[in-house]
């Protein structure tokens, strides 16, 4: 990598820009876990599938708070869409991460992706196709911690934590408790890195 | 990765965890309804088979299968290759049908490689046992069978781990791949044949070695029995299969002498009652079944890595934790 | 004929002088010479050398004359400054009768570019049951004096003494290919840790020594001369050096490549690097070089061994054992002797002309360059440095392992009977 993509470098940090922090993160992770209660009537049913690597602790944290409200365990996992990206071919072949389907297995539940930065929306693609070849929910939601525009594809999120507004040289990078040092939503000039 | 997977000796162990770590993810794929994943699609694997090994070639075609290759099987009955066409000219032909990977099994020694270095072929050349040289998937899938069972209990890895690999080791490519894999997974390996059938220089190998089995079992954490095979005998290797069986076999006593967590492994296809008794195969300790299911996960996970992306995978990235 | 006048050659690296060539033989040696129409060749700091002579080569015709003819093979052997080969026996049909020697003496007559001597086989067919008829093929227009199954051993040790014994009512002699063949079922390299990381059956030295050991005793015990050829390891060298020194009737050769190249080559899986006797180990090669500079081994001999393009272009265990040598093996000799200083030139004489022309009892070459000798010379520029293509080979094979690697030396000119086979560094 050439230093000055490095995201620690002083370029990049001149031009980032917190747009979310740690107490920012918390309320609209607690408002999508209210809004996905209401659109599914409560919680039974739901499984939550994190897109690693930040979808995963995304998806743990609305599902403690699911619990909290209902007072029981919605089963939460990980759905790696790494062998189903459109660019596979694109770069040299990519270590997997770890895909963990709940024990109750997806057929006539209601999936929530989970992810942490709605883009182009050919992540959610790949999600799609994923899932499909592991069973057939009843219906599949999508959750995003922050939707930053520019679809290339006819996908919409039915939750979603922060709209933002970016243009296409910038770019959003999501840092979280537990895979890193922080909980921020940052928005770094064309010099910086994050989806 | 190198483009090439030809002896256990190309991986790094940063390559060779990377594998161990993408068949974990891929063996669950066992477990789905619909065992196939798109990641090879429009890809053609070719199995290269100049030597008759079922067990070799149908787990290739599983794992190539599974990552929805097309798989071209090439093997010498039936073919052009039993009429004498040569190694180049069959590579030249596979080249012509657009192979991305050829699998290939031959029994002389260094024909993969030949089939890498020499020009004839730009695809991925991955060795699926040459001769008595090397057999690095198995190796892989053997690896892959201890790191499930022993690593979780030693901070993830097989470090100082203690692996008996007892039989012919004069002719056995499983043997060669196994000490190089293990000594750069940094597992300790000891080898236990009868002197006839340890090759020459074997002192020079990153291995011990011991003519006497007893004296080993009990500190193994591993114990791998290869295939002899009764031909030897007439090579005046040892005196009798009995004799071989009572000095070299793992029976139900010598079993007994092994630790608890103690694995039994064999690469197949097993001679019973030469090098193990069946009490010994078909016991709780006997790891072999799952080592057929492991084969197919490794190999899909070496295809993925050769072939999944533009080139081989960086395995120094790692996977994020 | 022509006559040519050569001018400041350096014999066997001694000061500058000129030399006429006339007639065959050697006419005028001396400085400030000039001759009336000769044609003048200009040898400023180059070597001259009495015309080599090949004890071991392989010519392979009759019967694989895709591989070499004895056209193509004395135009390698002109090339590489040699004016004498003795052809091997084990071509198709065998060498093993009078006909089949006269065939490949009349074929050496008629290319004009070397001397062919053609080797009879010592036994029918060179399966080691029955003696061939030596004395017919020692009787014959070729006056076969060197008999070799090369490429089998004669292992059995009573056929081997009668061989020994019989040759000697025509001052005969053995060329032995020392090979055990029970230690050496399907051997491809030689044995030792390399083999058994590469999983290639292993060729062990004990196959060659246990041989020399025995017939240099058989020899020994019958009073006859016994030829060894190609000595690989470094006990070989040192059971010879035992036998000669009991004064016993025993000679040796080594071949340019084993005292060049290693076993280590062969883990490039290219059976370019394959031969037999296989490339040895490093402290192997330096023994060889050692017996050769002090004597032990008398003679470098090349083993040339030509083959068509697809027996090296294939999986190692399947390629033919062999490779080529007579153009490379004096620049070899120079890499490997001349240069670290073991042999001057006038031992190049000894070991690649006088020596192995007695060995083979062929009595007009291998002579010093003096006057009324036999114009049988080379000159060669040991200052030059050339890269080895295969492509420019004069052999009909391209199985050198020495494509792409720069040797010293080059051969300017060989005179053959005062004819230049060889001018300017191209062949006539």
């Amino acid at each position: 990598m050439p230093a000055h993509l490095e995201p620690e470098s002083a370029a990049a940090a001149d031009t980032a820009r917190t747009v979310m922090d740690g107490s920012d993160i918390g309320r609209a992770l607690t408002r999508i876990s209210h809004e996905i209660l209401e659109r599914n009537k409560g919680g039974s049913d739901l499984v939550l599938l994190g897109i690693p690597s930040r979808g995963v602790p995304l998806a743990e944290r609305i599902a403690e708070r699911i619990a909290s409200v209902e007072g029981y365990a919605v089963p939460v996992g990980s759905l790696d869409i790494t062998m189903y990206r459109d660019d596979l071919r694109m770069k040299p072949a990519r270590a997997l991460l770890p895909t963990q389907i709940p024990n109750g297995g997806i057929d006539g539940r209601t999936v929530v992706l989970v992810d942490d930065v709605l883009f182009s929306g050919r992540t959610i693609r790949a999600a799609l196709d994923a899932l499909g070849d592991i069973g057939r929910p009843k219906a599949v939601r999508l959750a995003v911690l922050v939707d930053r525009g520019h679809r290339e594809l006819p996908i919409r999120a039915d939750f979603v934590g922060k709209n933002l507004p970016t243009s296409l040289v910038e770019r959003v990078r999501v840092r979280l408790l537990g895979v890193d040092d922080v909980d921020a939503v940052t928005i770094l000039g064309s010099e910086g890195e994050g989806a | 990765m190198k483009r090439h997977l030809l002896s256990a000796a190309d991986l790094t162990r940063d390559d060779a965890e990377l594998v161990l770590r993408t068949a974990e993810e891929l063996r669950s794929l066992a477990d789905r309804p619909i065992k196939k994943l798109p990641a090879l699609r429009g890809r053609t694997v070719v199995n290269l088979f100049f030597e008759d090994s079922t067990r070799t070639r149908i787990s290739f075609e599983a794992a190539a299968k599974r990552l929805s290759a097309d798989v071209i099987n090439f093997a010498a009955k039936g073919s052009s290759l039993s009429k004498g066409e040569s190694l180049k000219d069959t590579a030249l032909t596979l080249e012509a049908m657009g192979a991305d990977a050829v699998v290939v099994r031959h029994s002389a020694s260094g024909a993969p490689h030949r089939l890498a270095n020499s020009g004839w072929v730009r695809s991925s050349v991955v060795n699926a046992g040459d001769g008595t040289h090397e057999h690095p998937t198995q190796a892989l899938l053997d690896a892959f069978t201890m790191w499930r069972h022993l690593a979780p209990q030693s901070g993830g890895s097989l470090d100082g781990r203690r692996v008996a690999i007892v039989g012919d080791v004069l002719h056995s490519r499983v043997a060669r791949s196994n000490a190089l894999l293990l000594r750069t997974l940094g597992a300790e390996v000891t080898l236990v044949a009868p002197p006839t059938l340890f090759p020459v220089g074997i002192e020079s190998w990153p291995v011990e070695t011991s003519y006497d089995l007893d004296s080993v079992l009990p500190k193994a954490d591993v114990v791998m029995m290869l295939r002899v095979q009764r031909e030897r005998m007439h090579g005046g290797f040892f005196p009798t299969a009995r004799e071989y069986s009572r000095r070299y076999g793992l029976d139900g006593r010598r079993m007994a002498t092994l630790q608890d967590h103690t694995i039994v492994m064999h690469p197949g296809p097993m001679v019973r009652g030469m090098e193990i008794t069946a009490d010994v195969a078909d016991s709780d300790r006997s790891v072999i079944v799952e080592q057929v299911t492991n084969g197919v996960a490794v190999r899909m996970a070496v295809l993925y890595l050769l072939l999944g992306g533009s080139q081989p995978a960086v395995s120094t990235e790692g996977l994020p934790e | 004929m022509t006559t040519y006048l050569i001018k400041n050659a350096s014999i066997l690296g001694g000061e500058p002088t000129d030399l006429l060539l006339a007639a065959g033989v050697v006419r005028e040696i001396g400085s400030g010479l000039s001759a009336e129409g000769a044609e003048t060749v200009d040898a400023t700091g180059l070597v001259a050398l009495p015309g080599l002579v090949d004890l071991h080569t392989h010519l392979r015709e009759p019967g694989r004359e895709d591989a070499e003819t004895v056209e193509s093979g004395t135009r390698a052997a002109a090339s590489g400054g040699f004016t004498a080969v003795h052809a091997m026996a084990n071509t198709e049909p065998v060498a093993d009768t009078a006909g089949v020697v006269e065939q490949v003496w009349r074929l050496g007559r008629e290319a004009g570019y070397c001397d062919v001597y053609p080797v009879g086989a010592v036994t029918v067919g060179l399966a080691g049951e029955r003696l061939a008829e030596l004395g017919a093929m020692a009787d014959s227009a070729a006056r076969v004096r060197v008999f070799s199954d090369d490429g089998k051993c004669v292992s059995d040790a009573v056929l081997m003494r009668r061989a020994l014994e019989y040759v000697k009512a025509f001052d005969g002699v053995i060329a032995q290919h020392a090979q055990e063949p029970r230690l050496t079922e399907g051997a491809q390299m030689n044995e030792g840790e390399l083999s058994g990381r590469l999983g290639l059956a292993g060729w062990p030295a004990v196959a060659e020594e246990a041989i020399i050991a025995r017939d240099c005793l058989l020899a020994a015990h019958v009073g006859s001369r016994l030829h060894v050829c190609h000595v690989s390891t470094a006990g070989s060298v040192e059971i010879v050096r035992w036998a000669k020194a009991k004064g016993w009737d025993v000679t040796a050769e080594a071949c340019p490549h084993h005292l060049l190249l290693t076993d280590e080559l062969a883990a490039t899986y290219d059976p370019i690097y394959k031969v037999n006797p296989p490339l040895r180990s490093a402290a192997d090669a330096e023994a060889l070089r050692v017996g050769l500079a002090d004597g032990t081994i008398d003679i470098v001999a090349t083993d040339h061994a030509p083959h068509p393009h697809e027996d090296k272009d294939c999986e190692w265990a399947a390629a033919a054992f062999g490779m080529l040598g007579l153009e490379t093996a004096l620049s070899i000799v120079q890499e490997t002797m001349v240069d670290p200083g073991l042999l001057d030139w006038a031992g190049v004489a000894e070991r690649m002309s006088y020596t192995p022309a007695r060995i083979g009892r062929v009595a007009d070459h291998g002579r010093p360059i003096e006057v009324g000798e036999p114009a049988n010379v080379v000159l060669y520029d040991p200052a030059a440095r050339r890269t080895v293509e295969a492509s420019e080979s004069a052999s009909l094979s391209r199985n050198t392992p020495y494509a792409g690697m720069e040797l010293p030396g080059r051969v300017v000119a060989t005179f053959l009977r005062g004819t230049p086979t060889v001018l300017d560094g191209k062949l006539a």
